[in-house]
């Protein structure tokens, strides 16, 4: 039986387009985070909402780990985690919290502060919310969880809950 | 004298809104190249959201700066991903995407050479 060279190369074409079309389908094409896990933070100062003061890197890599959390008062799932930064806050001395309030009013940051409680180790501001793209933030509530080389070790996009504060227990250890 | 400051005032005006347009449309094709994440199917151009305008500010800030349009997307890429970027870079991931269109092009070349060449033996 004699095959054309032809015939051969439409088949092989055929069966890379089918491969390449099964291969797409099967990929993820929600947008997640995981390629950031590993980068390193850097390049960044920010002040306190409550004085004068600044916090840049530097100061981050005196902690064994951090917690960078972004919040708003206006924000309602920041309130549902809320809880979870608090024990943290209170039961872990290894992790210190760093909070950035995005895109909200200094009196109205500490309101809701004062309300649920301050689990911060420093309260940063972002009023324009430009500081939040050097971190990659897209939204509100998220966390990055960094070393003291500010390597990032998790990221959590939506409010903490139980499974996520465990994984945040487990990776401090 | 008089004439000579009428002159350099409206060489001031054409530079400074031929300009000021250069860097409008420098700005809207970095928007156009970069992916609103927050938004299904739109650039950073297309949205009114405000992750669309905070990356708006910083792409302003930046080109204020003096950054190239390349060190913008390698800057926004380290900290979302190269999703965020619609025309990606060349690396091992996507070499296909980048060189099936000039392989489809000689192969196809080929396939055209050899049907004429068969078709004028016959």
């Amino acid at each position: 039986m004699k095959i054309s060279i032809s015939k051969i190369i439409i088949f092989s074409f055929v069966v890379f387009f089918l491969s390449i079309f099964w291969l797409g389908l099967k990929k993820e094409n929600n947008y997640d985070t995981k390629n950031i896990i590993g980068n390193r933070i850097s390049n960044f100062q920010l002040s306190s909402i409550y004085n004068n003061k600044f916090i840049s890197e530097e100061v981050l890599k005196e902690n064994k780990f951090t917690l960078i959390n972004f919040f708003a008062s206006w924000c309602a799932p920041c309130r549902a985690e809320h809880q979870y930064l608090l024990n943290l806050s209170n039961k872990k001395k290894d992790i210190k919290i760093l909070g950035i309030n995005f895109k909200d009013k200094k009196n109205n940051a500490i309101s809701f502060l004062n309300e649920l409680g301050d689990p911060y180790n420093f309260v940063a501001e972002d009023t324009d919310g430009k500081a939040s793209i050097l971190f990659g933030i897209y939204g509100i509530p998220e966390s990055i969880l960094v070393d003291s080389e500010l390597t990032i070790i998790k990221k959590i996009v939506g409010p903490i809950d139980q499974s996520q504060y465990e994984e945040i227990l487990r990776l401090i250890q | 004298m008089k004439l000579k400051k009428i002159i350099f005032l409206i060489y001031l005006f054409f530079f400074t809104s031929l300009q000021a347009n250069v860097n409008k449309s420098e700005l809207l094709e970095i928007y156009k190249n970069l992916r609103c994440l927050v938004c299904q199917g739109q650039s950073i151009a297309d949205s009114n959201s405000d992750f669309a305008a905070t990356i708006k500010l910083v792409v302003q800030d930046q080109i204020k700066e003096g950054k190239t349009k390349d060190e913008i997307y390698t800057f926004l890429a380290s900290k979302y991903g190269e999703w965020i970027v619609y025309q990606p870079n060349f690396n091992r991931n996507n070499f296909l995407l980048w060189s099936l269109p000039y392989i489809v092009l000689v192969l196809g070349g080929f396939v055209i050479f050899f049907i004429v060449r068969k078709n004028k033996k016959q």
